[in-house]
């Protein structure tokens, strides 16, 4: 399994995953949220981005994806997934964050040939706070910035082989 | 079909609302909706009521969704309830092992009202 998953990682077409992870977290935000997100001109400051929604990758891709946000914003997609006024989202924001996590994470595996039945997704797990340390075996990491209703959030793929 | 008690099977109590709201505006007429939050709290609430659509997630704690479909196979009160996955999961090999275990649809997160409704309604009418 190591190799394989080494050999994916680092395997031709490799360049097409920043551009299937942008589409993969535009497509969720489209057809979930009916909210286009913008690739912004300039890299946002990545200040108050204290939700962090996270889901694991094992198999032929090991690795972690994950999603920051502000909180303010992420109350705004809960409303936006559910039809309801972003002041009462509530508790709901962190499990509507994690779904978004998760959705981008299966739609971006399907997108790339072998990862779909070779890859498998963990539940999410969402961390509130900016004042923590994740320590995890990276080897590469994939990241980009976009806008949902001119705020940013952040998507990283972290990359083991 | 009228009057449905439709049970949605998920971790997730946002993407439990959302599919609710996609059904109601599939046009079906929902008498009731049951929720569950994985598929060992699923086979409960079968068993206990009279349940005519189950949708459910793959990706569940404590018992996913293939066991639980083919865990409702051995449940008597279960027979017939046809079961449409809702998940992440989205490739060939998923599909196949989810019909393989009893579902009778398939439809991938993100997905849209109308997505829903294309694989719900064929199962109610019975052509599926």
């Amino acid at each position: 399994m190591n190799s394989s998953a080494s050999g994916l990682a680092s395997a031709p077409g490799r360049e097409c995953w920043l551009p299937t992870l942008q589409l993969a977290m535009q497509e969720v935000f489209d057809l979930m949220l009916a909210s286009p997100l913008e690739v912004p001109a300039q890299p946002p400051p990545g200040e108050g981005l204290d939700i962090t929604a996270m889901v694991g990758l094992a198999g032929q891709l090991c690795g972690i994806l994950t999603v920051r946000c502000s909180s303010k914003t992420a109350g705004c997609m809960a409303a936006r997934m559910l039809g309801i006024e972003a002041e009462k989202a509530g508790q709901e924001m962190w499990d509507a964050v994690g779904e978004i996590c998760n959705m981008v994470a299966g739609n971006f595996k399907n997108k790339i040939a072998g990862l779909g039945d070779g890859c498998m997704l963990s539940v999410p797990t969402v961390i509130t706070g900016r004042e923590y340390s994740l320590h995890s075996m990276v080897d590469d990491e994939i990241r980009t910035v976009l806008l949902f209703a001119g705020e940013p959030v952040v998507l990283t793929l972290e990359i083991h082989s | 079909m009228d009057n449905i008690c439709a049970l949605i099977v998920d971790d997730s109590s946002v993407m439990r609302k959302i599919v609710e709201r996609s059904l109601r505006q599939a046009g079906l007429s929902i008498a009731q909706i049951l929720e569950a939050g994985n598929g060992a709290e699923a086979l409960a609430v079968v068993q206990n009521n009279k349940v005519d659509l189950i949708l459910c997630d793959i990706n569940m704690p404590v018992m996913d969704g293939l066991e639980f479909v083919k865990a409702l196979a051995d449940v008597e009160k279960a027979k017939g309830i046809p079961v449409v996955m809702i998940t992440t999961e989205g490739s060939e090999g998923h599909v196949v092992q989810a019909l393989s275990a009893g579902a009778r649809g398939y439809i991938r997160k993100p997905f849209t009202p109308d997505q829903v409704k294309e694989q719900v309604l064929p199962v109610l009418e019975g052509k599926r």
